[in-house]
């Protein structure tokens, strides 16, 4: 490693050359002020908050975007310093609304805790605050120019990290806002609903659509069956909210809070990421055995994924698994097989599902087939922040709650249901699975290392009978597009695919790092979320899908077998080429 | 094009472009256009200057134009300045003394003699006239 | 070859072709035909001779008259007076004022003091014709550069030159170029920033219009400097002429070889390509400018990494500014050494200033690097007019300040501008008198930056609108004196904490004239009062009793009848209509109104 040597406030210290004097500061335990740096994203360089003197320069620099060099002597605090950043956050301040007891994120605001930190108790500039209407066109996210600071990460998130170039800046000097081009609203832009973008503000101008009072709703209503499923990466997520440490399991507590919030039963999205797992495994068997179908397979689970392949990549619709996501699965054997077991109508049951993602609020109704229980499957999407809320709200004292289980008999979920919530682990779950189809015989080594990790795509090979299975894992939705050109390269030139099967995640990490799960994710809590899915995997009593006793309880009760009549029904979607935007 | 070709191209367009240009031309040969020039055949003249000058690649001589200058009766009249010598105006000027006029007053710092009107100090006419 | 006895050149640079100057150009061509002329006179149209004050301008040769204000109507009489007859139009010539005697070019005030390195083809080739450069010398330094010399020397030729950036922040342009040679990349690009955006400055248009070979000759030179045989002119939409001059230059120079592939057989590429700008300001910020090519939302990025090793699309790259680029050829061919006499100790060779405002004599004015101030406002632009006093001139546009009568003794280069408070700029030189108030001036430039602000950043976007908007308070009399503190904390955060220049400089304006007119600015707070008699809510319109004789030509212009009296009687004007438009001061033939 190449290192330089500079002084931080006098003081002279080695750090590897090419980070930047944030980075340097933060290693001597410095940390300089913020508000639009995000770890996630190169450095955008708006705010002006993060400058830094350099002794023997009359100019400031952003300590987000200046590379250390060597000799350089950085002087991070001063009172000039305090002077310029102070006046800053009093310029932002002045075009902020100060409604912050009513907003989203009060106590949970960057620019809020900036305002406490350097004490500002009054506005010394005139306030002038833009009269800007909402976007609320998507049911999955709320745009609130009103509230925007301009710090760029929304759009810079949007536009690097997720390729989909939905929002962006539009007009000039102080009438400069967040939209879609040529002021489309949201739903008719090419937006893809994952909400990273929600996840990334530091403010409340984006933010997911709250539909706690749906719930609360249908808890209320005597004549409704609620049930409640909760996806894989809430699991290692929503304890942050009280205080547990990224990637702590706190699956029990979560359902033992929904039936202290008044549901009727509990479900895991994990036991049906596993009948996901023996519908897109047999089908993925099936093309690759008897050529039934388009190689590479595709999954299917991300609903993110799926909008920005129809609007962006419509010629690889053949490719997708027709598999449905798991939420979706669950939904529609809540209303069929589970009703049936109670004896219940689908009507009377209401089924929500908490999830880390906003894209889901919008996947619930994304297509007809989403209503094949003959009412609609999921009738609300919660995240993983708005359960969090529900959970305060009702007084529960989350931490003392004692652990509990699911509801049977889908329930139950295999360790390979609980890692679809993190980059790579569902075609590692696929792959068990598959393996088990063609053989007959178990994966010796049920970790399969090189589909783990968190290179934006991932690629290997697994030899299954003698043939080469050439996979390939994408997270962050701008790491896709090269996969699929090399696709779409080899298609073109009639050679075969470089892969057989790829895994697609929206959101970097997946969905542990979703655009719903709570504030604050870097990569480094993505690790620890990460982790905390390989732990539950580890310690599952059975780690293959078609090992779940109720998974084989279900084909053997209801379905029969995957890809019969009934999972075609119940189980399987469609696609449908999709216009970027809709004027 | 190559090297050589823009070179040459080069030096046309200079030699062309040099009578616009005005800096470093201290020879001035003014001819006078006013009626009775014209009608004597001052317009020839000109143009016998302006071919002569170019065909002797003299690039630092102006050739202007001026009204009458009042000796009517020796029109065509020109007046030629140049360093070194004294300013001369000459009579009855036709196109064979124009390129006469190039030749020795300009090139050769000699007077044509019987030409000059406006008659300078005798020894200098001598002198040039000896040479 | 035809022998012509005259040559017309007309001037066709913007200005001028807005006041006709196309039309004379035909007409006087359509003269020479019929009054049979035609083969014995050049007609050229050439490019801006920067006297735009006095525009249309034509000159006739070899005689050097500088017929002014011309008219198409004149073009019959140029041809029949002057070309046939020999006979100088003399109502058409620019006088002096104290002498009536025809001013010669080289004699007149105007032209007098200036060295013209930047502008030597304006105004004396035909833009529109290759054959017209390559007789002034046109690329002779690109066959010297690619010929004689090695990269190497070339930059070693710019380092002796001392020339430094003309865009503004005066950067030393040999040292660019060798950050950029010295970048192993297999792509590299050369940029011209011919984004020109300071109000009233047009020196960069009017060198491209007059005289674009020598931008693609100086931008050839640098590909072979620096390795990189890709070139880009970023230049707004609004230039249509020097564009549509470009398009044609590069036609002709691919047409002869010295552009495109294989330039003189010698195996080295280069081309060219025009981008059009919409016309924002920041994009003159190499940085916007930048991303503005590559097809981005023109917002500057964070330096480093400077564009001299990643620039447009990543890869190392040359970005200078038109006047620069226009020294270039001429510093290879008479050499750096030459160069390096004309300006001062530390700023080289000559700068062009566009020189506007209260000023006799406005147009383009190219000096060595050193002249005073006094010499460009008082010796070439003559002075202020109609008898009013100097007050400032503000250079840098609104990136600069203002610079007083105090300092006009100052030579005018990088460092003393700077010490003054204000910058180089582009070049813009606005001359302010008695009437101008300081504090709408500087509301003025605010309010320019303001506009043009991109949004980027917080304390452009926000303090600038602040700042404007305290100003306007002042300037409508409802300031207060804790403005001047709220002034000077976000103008400091303004400029320490903006991330490009347009941000950084924004506050100049306001902070030199508060610095040099604090006492105005107290005026207006205090007082309610604009000395200037300029800020329209502070000040009244009155009558004098013993000047008024009733003429009654005042009640009658007033738009709001503000205005009373019976005829031969003393008028008044009521203070409550008043809309202060000052139409009564201006026709009042006997002073007879005043400012208070």
């Amino acid at each position: 490693m190449k290192t330089v040597n500079i002084k931080i406030n006098g003081e002279p210290v080695e750090v590897e050359a090419g980070i930047t004097i944030l980075a340097a500061a933060k290693k001597m335990n410095i940390n300089i002020p913020t508000l639009c740096y995000h770890s996630d994203l190169p450095a955008w360089a708006a705010c002006g908050i993060c400058v830094v003197k350099l002794e023997n320069s009359p100019k400031m620099m952003r300590a987000c975007a200046t590379p250390v060099a060597e000799g350089m002597g950085i002087i991070t605090h001063d009172p000039e310093l305090h002077q310029i950043r102070k006046t800053v956050i009093e310029l932002i301040l002045s075009t902020h609304p100060n409604d912050c007891l009513m907003c989203g994120r009060n106590q949970n605001c960057e620019l809020q805790s900036l305002a406490a930190n350097f004490g500002i108790r009054e506005q010394p500039y005139e306030e002038r605050l833009r009269d800007l209407p909402k976007d609320d066109s998507t049911p999955s996210i709320i745009l609130n120019p009103e509230k925007c600071v301009n710090c760029g990460r929304c759009a810079n998130v949007c536009q690097v990290l997720q390729d989909v170039w939905a929002i962006e800046f539009v007009g000039r000097g102080e009438n400069t806002r967040i939209a879609p081009a040529a002021d489309a609203a949201l739903a008719d832009s090419p937006c893809i609903k994952c909400g990273q973008c929600s996840a990334h503000c530091p403010v409340g101008a984006i933010y997911e659509k709250d539909e706690t009072g749906k719930l609360l709703n249908a808890i209320r209503d005597e004549n409704k069956y609620v049930a409640v499923q909760i996806a894989p990466a809430v699991r290692v997520a929503l304890g942050e909210a009280f205080g547990y440490e990224p990637g702590e399991i706190s699956t029990g507590k979560i359902y033992s809070a929904l039936r202290r919030l008044g549901v009727d039963a509990v479900f895991d999205t994990n036991f049906s990421a596993d009948l996901t797992i023996m519908e897109e495994a047999t089908e993925f068997v099936q093309r690759l055995t008897e050529g039934s179908g388009e190689i590479p397979q595709l999954t299917s689970c991300c609903p993110a994924w799926t909008d920005y392949m129809e609007k962006y990549f419509p010629d690889m619709i053949p490719n997708f698994s027709t598999a449905k996501s798991p939420m979706m699965m669950q939904g529609a054997i809540t209303k069929t097989y589970y009703a049936d077991k109670i004896k219940k109508s689908p009507e009377e049951i209401y089924s929500a599902a908490i999830m880390p993602c906003t894209a889901k609020k919008y996947e619930i109704t994304r297509c007809e087939k989403m209503y094949s229980s003959g009412e609609q499957d999921v009738d609300v999407v919660l995240t993983t922040r708005e359960l969090a809320r529900l959970i305060r709200s009702a007084g529960i004292d989350f931490n003392t709650l004692p652990d509990e289980t699911a509801d049977s008999p889908i329930g139950k979920y295999s360790g390979a249901g609980t890692i679809f919530g993190n980059t790579g682990g569902v075609m590692e779950a696929a792959l068990r699975t598959a393996y088990n189809f063609v053989t007959g015989k178990e994966l010796p080594e049920m970790n399969i290392e090189a589909v783990r990790g968190m290179n934006g795509v991932r690629s290997g090979e697994v030899e299954i009978e003698g043939k080469k299975i050439r996979v390939a894992v994408a997270h962050g939705m701008a790491n896709i597009s090269t996969v699929l050109r090399e696709v779409q390269k080899a298609k073109e030139e009639g050679k075969e695919p470089p892969y057989h099967f790829i895994e697609v995640m929206a959101c970097r990490g997946g969905c542990i790092a979703g655009g719903g799960q709570p504030y604050g994710t870097t990569d480094e809590v993505r690790a620890k979320r990460i982790a905390g899915l390989y732990k539950d995997d580890e310690k599952s009593e059975v780690r293959a899908s078609h090992l779940n006793p109720e998974i084989q309880q279900i084909y053997k009760e209801f379905l029969g077998e995957p890809l019969s009549k009934k999972s075609h029904d119940l189980l399987h979607t469609k696609y449908t080429p999709r216009p970027l935007y809709q004027i | 094009m190559n090297l050589e070709e823009l070179r040459k191209l080069r030096d046309e367009q200079k030699q062309s472009l040099s009578r616009r240009n005005t800096d470093n031309k201290d020879i001035q040969i003014i001819v006078g256009m006013g009626t009775c020039g014209i009608a004597a055949g001052a317009k020839d003249t000109l143009e016998a200057f302006i071919q002569e000058l170019e065909e002797q690649e003299l690039s630092t001589v102006r050739v202007t134009q001026t009204g009458c200058m009042g000796l009517c009766y020796v029109e065509p009249t020109v007046e030629v300045v140049m360093p070194d010598m004294p300013d001369v105006i000459y009579g009855k000027v036709d196109p064979e003394v124009a390129r006469k006029i190039v030749r020795k007053h300009i090139m050769h710092k000699t007077m044509v003699n019987d030409h000059v009107f406006d008659r300078p100090a005798a020894d200098i006419v001598e002198e040039g006239g000896n040479q | 070859m035809a022998a012509f006895t005259n040559f017309i050149l007309v001037c066709g640079g913007t200005a001028c072709e807005s006041s006709k100057s196309d039309k004379i150009y035909k007409n006087l061509m359509h003269e020479c035909e019929s009054q049979g002329v035609r083969d014995k006179v050049q007609v050229v149209k050439t490019g801006c001779f920067g006297f735009c004050e006095q525009g249309p301008i034509i000159k006739v040769l070899p005689e050097e008259s500088f017929y002014v204000q011309v008219t198409p109507e004149d073009a019959k009489e140029i041809v029949s007076e002057h070309i046939v007859k020999g006979r100088e139009v003399t109502r058409l010539l620019y006088d002096k004022a104290e002498s009536k005697k025809r001013a010669q070019i080289d004699e007149m005030d105007f032209y007098q003091k200036q060295v013209r390195v930047v502008l030597r083809n304006c105004g004396v080739i035909n833009p529109e014709d290759i054959n017209e450069y390559l007789g002034r010398d046109g690329y002779v330094a690109l066959e010297k550069a690619l010929f004689e010399l090695k990269p190497d020397d070339i930059i070693e030729e710019l380092k002796t030159s001392g020339l430094r950036g003309r865009g503004g922040a005066g950067f030393p342009t040999w040292m660019k170029w060798n950050f950029t040679k010295q970048v192993e990349n297999d792509q590299k690009y050369i940029v011209c920033n011919a984004d020109e955006g300071d109000p009233g400055a047009y020196m960069d248009r009017s060198t491209l219009e007059g005289d674009p070979h020598s931008i693609l000759e100086a931008m050839t030179i640098a590909g072979y400097t620096v390795g990189a045989n890709f070139g880009y002119i970023y230049i707004r939409a609004e230039y249509p002429l020097a564009i549509n001059r470009l398009k044609i230059a590069m036609a002709q120079a691919r047409e002869y070889g010295l552009l495109g592939d294989n330039i003189l057989d010698t195996g080295f590429n280069f081309d060219i390509e025009i981008r059009l700008g919409a016309g924002a300001f920041v994009c003159g910020e190499e940085t916007a400018l930048l991303r503005s090519i590559e097809g981005e939302r023109g917002m500057p990025t964070p330096r480093p990494p400077f564009p001299a090793t990643k620039g447009v699309f990543d890869k190392p790259t040359v970005i200078n500014n038109v006047e620069t680029w226009a020294n270039i050829p001429i510093i290879l061919m008479k050499g750096g050494e030459w160069f390096s006499k004309i300006g001062t100790e530390d700023s080289k060779g000559t700068k062009v200033f566009a020189l506007t405002g209260k000023i006799r004599n406005s147009g383009l004015v190219e000096v060595p690097m050193g002249t005073t101030l006094r010499e460009i406002v008082f010796d070439i632009g003559g002075g202020i007019p109609n008898g009013k006093e100097f007050k400032a001139v503000q250079t840098g546009g609104p990136s600069g300040g203002v610079i007083t009568k105090d300092y006009l003794d100052t030579p005018i280069d990088y460092v003393h501008l700077q010490k003054l408070g204000s910058i180089m700029g582009s070049g813009g030189m606005i001359v302010m008198d008695e009437d101008d108030c300081m504090v709408d001036v500087s509301k003025f430039y605010l309010g320019f930056t303001v506009d043009e602000s991109c949004g980027k950043c917080a304390p452009c976007r926000v303090g600038g609108r602040t700042l404007y908007n305290i100003l306007e308070r002042i300037t409508e009399g409802e300031g207060e004196m804790e403005d001047l503190e709220r002034i000077k904390s976000i103008a400091h955060a303004t400029q320490k904490a903006s991330l490009c220049g347009l941000g950084q400089t924004a506050p100049n304006p306001i902070i030199s004239t508060i610095t040099y007119f604090e006492d105005e600015y107290k005026a207006h707070i205090k007082d309610k009062r604009c000395p200037a008699g300029h800020c329209k809510k502070l000040i009244t319109y009155h009558i004098l009793p013993d000047k008024c004789i009733g003429c009654g030509l005042c009640a009658r212009r007033c738009p709001t009848n503000a205005i009373s009296g019976e005829i031969r009687q003393l008028h008044t004007i009521d203070q409550e209509l008043c809309i202060k438009c000052g139409e009564c001061y201006n026709v009042c033939k006997f002073d007879a109104v005043y400012v208070r």
